[in-house]
């Protein structure tokens, strides 16, 4: 018989995301990772508001539930008194580049030795569904209702790059949860951003496509075509900062 | 002989002594020389400095550094405070403790560079959104706020909850000699954060509001009863009571003395902790009081509520009424406050309740 794979152990509760959300992809990845590095008994999260709240009631792990947009500054409290823990920044694209982005891009700018990893579905999830700064050219949501313009918002913002060419971080990524190779590779960049903080090289960004089949109302099939389709080309796949180290 | 400090040096390096491991703050005058002091100062002795690019982000990360168990300090003045409400509501939720201290400056919006104690409302109900309170200490010289400084923290995390140290402009921008306490090495405690989840915290999902709002009412009516503080004097045959804390405190000391001198029947009350506020020094006031009267530097009158509220407490048979004295800014000169007392007599200065 086939073997099942374990679930990491910091997973308990099962979380109450919607069908067909990637945010539990996410927390899986993070949690096999914190694993297979040996820091599942090392973790501190700094969570979010939004959807990346309700990790708090399925991680048996230390987690501090942030105000909106603050978990970077948290988090670079966390880690200043404490630079022998693992900490993690678990935040929306809302919380991370809207409300959040002074805190977000200053953790960046000092490259705050934490890492941040942020679930970008192009919208404010939890709230339902308004325009965020990540939302699409064109995208209609519940305040951009004839679709965004980006002459009167501004255009989509792509934190990773803008930290990878701007300052002098560790390391900057974006995956997505589209199919399994993307995912391999989402893993990949997860791991690499806690490897460059516990190895104390600075601040690392992993950024994440992730479908919100409940606001984009979408089957959760259509929303990862969606990504593929139409978000991938807008919000490249890929590393925009190499650790030194590789 | 003590050293002559500035009061906000003194008091960072009280912070440093009573075991502070990270600082993170944004300038603003009268109380950034807290944190230029201690962006020298904390790093040698092993503490994390951080020059944070808001106040905001300043509380976040004091509010990060408490999670961990661990004593984290942050300073602002006026609009700097504002910024921070968010945070302190949220440490209040958490039940972190910390210490805020809050130089304060005059004026709504901007403010103003002027002394004064006009955050009195805001300080002591809580001040962001929310059921909470912080418990709040109002020095009258440096070597108080210094002595006060350790007790700040032991009082924060003995109930987990902010203290506000409400200092003024004048005080942090003084020097006045000044014993420094000795070197505390706090403990680290059991609910701080170390990667293990070894203080088992439920989701915000999971909790209920019904049971903490009891055991939320139970700690403050812990704290009401047993951690009051202040200083009083003449309330035994007292005809009229003064009540002033921080400098108007210490200045009106000078003019009940002057009074006294002069054959006058006054007393005071100085409030050393706002919130809670010194119910019980209110017990101790002769019974056949005429009046109370509160001195205080901001313009509307903001402690002479709290005043009016427990001598109606304390004195319950009649109405004894209560007087303010406002000096909007500054320290209230003795003459301001005798002359005061004289007007009350006169009837040119009317009750406030
Ligand atoms: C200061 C503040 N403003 C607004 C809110 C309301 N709010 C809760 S969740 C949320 C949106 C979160 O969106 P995002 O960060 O993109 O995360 P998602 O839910 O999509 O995962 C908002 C605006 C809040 N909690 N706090
Ligand atoms: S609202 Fe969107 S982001 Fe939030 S749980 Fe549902 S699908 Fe996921």
């Amino acid at each position: 018989m086939a073997k099942a794979r374990k679930v990491p152990a910091i997973i308990d509760n099962p979380m109450s995301f919607c069908p067909g959300c990637g945010h539990g992809i996410v927390v899986r990845l993070i949690a096999e990772c914190l694993e297979e590095l040996g820091q599942d008994q090392n973790i501190i999260f700094a969570l979010g508001v939004g959807c990346s709240s309700l990790l708090g009631g399925g991680l048996v792990i230390d987690r501090l539930h942030c105000p909106h947009g603050r978990a970077s500054a948290v988090a670079t409290g966390m880690k200043r008194v404490q630079p022998e823990n693992t900490i993690v920044a678990y935040q929306g694209d809302g919380d991370a580049y809207s409300i959040g982005i002074a805190e977000t891009i200053n953790a960046a700018y000092r490259n705050e030795n934490f890492t941040m990893i942020s679930i970008n579905n192009t919208n404010y999830g939890m709230t339902g569904g308004q325009m965020s700064w990540t939302t699409m050219p064109g995208q209609v949501t519940t305040t951009s209702p004839l679709g965004r313009d980006c002459e009167v918002t501004g255009n989509p913002l792509k934190f990773p790059e803008l930290a990878a060419s701007q300052f002098d971080v560790a390391f900057a990524a974006r995956g997505a949860v589209t199919s399994p190779k993307n995912i391999n590779k989402l893993k990949k960049y997860i791991k690499n951003g806690l490897e460059a903080q516990i190895n104390g090289e600075g601040y690392s960004v992993i950024e994440v496509l992730s479908p919100c089949p409940t606001n984009w109302k979408m089957t959760p099939l259509n929303a990862m075509k969606r990504i593929d389709e139409e978000l991938i080309p807008y919000y490249p796949l890929g590393v925009f900062k190499e650790r030194k180290e590789n | 002989m003590a050293d002559m400090i500035k009061g906000n040096n003194a008091i960072a390096e009280a912070a440093v002594r009573a075991g502070v491991k990270l600082y993170a703050g944004y300038p603003i005058t009268p109380s950034t020389e807290i944190m230029e002091y201690l962006s020298k100062r904390l790093p040698e002795v092993g503490g994390s400095f951080v020059q944070a690019e808001s106040e905001l982000a300043g509380i976040n990360m004091v509010m990060g550094a408490a999670a961990c168990g661990v004593r984290a300090l942050t300073a602002s003045s006026g609009p700097g405070i504002s910024l921070k409400q968010e945070g302190i509501s949220c440490i209040s939720d958490e039940e972190l403790a910390c210490v805020v201290i809050n130089v304060v400056r005059y004026g709504n919006g901007l403010g103003t560079l002027y002394s004064a104690q006009c955050d009195y409302h805001r300080e002591t109900r809580g001040g962001g959104n929310g059921d909470y309170r912080c418990i709040v200490l109002c020095p009258e010289s440096i070597q108080e706020a210094v002595d006060l400084m350790a007790p700040a923290y032991d009082l924060a995390e003995k109930y987990r909850i902010v203290t506000v140290m409400m200092t003024e402009g004048a005080l942090g921008q003084m020097m006045e000699p000044c014993e420094m306490p000795d070197f505390i090495e706090p403990k680290k405690h059991p609910w701080g954060f170390d990667g293990k989840y070894s203080y088992k915290k439920i989701g915000i999902f999971d909790r209920n509001s019904m049971t903490e709002a009891v055991a939320l009412n139970k700690k403050h009516e812990t704290i009401k009863a047993e951690e009051q503080r202040w200083e009083e004097d003449g309330l035994e045959d007292a005809e009229y009571v003064f009540v002033a804390f921080g400098l108007p405190g210490r200045s009106v000391k000078g003019a009940v003395k002057q009074l006294r001198a002069e054959g006058h029947k006054v007393g005071f009350i100085r409030p050393i902790t706002t919130w809670p506020f010194p119910e019980k020094a209110f017990e101790n006031i002769n019974k056949d009081v005429k009046g109370i009267i509160s001195v205080e530097a901001n313009a509307t009158g903001q402690l002479i509520d709290d005043v009016a509220l427990t001598i109606k407490k304390t004195i319950k048979d009649r109405n004894v009424p209560s007087y303010c004295l406002p000096c909007v800014y500054g320290i209230p000169t003795i003459k301001f406050t005798k002359e005061g007392l004289h007007k009350i007599i006169s009837g040119e200065i009317k009750e406030a309740y």
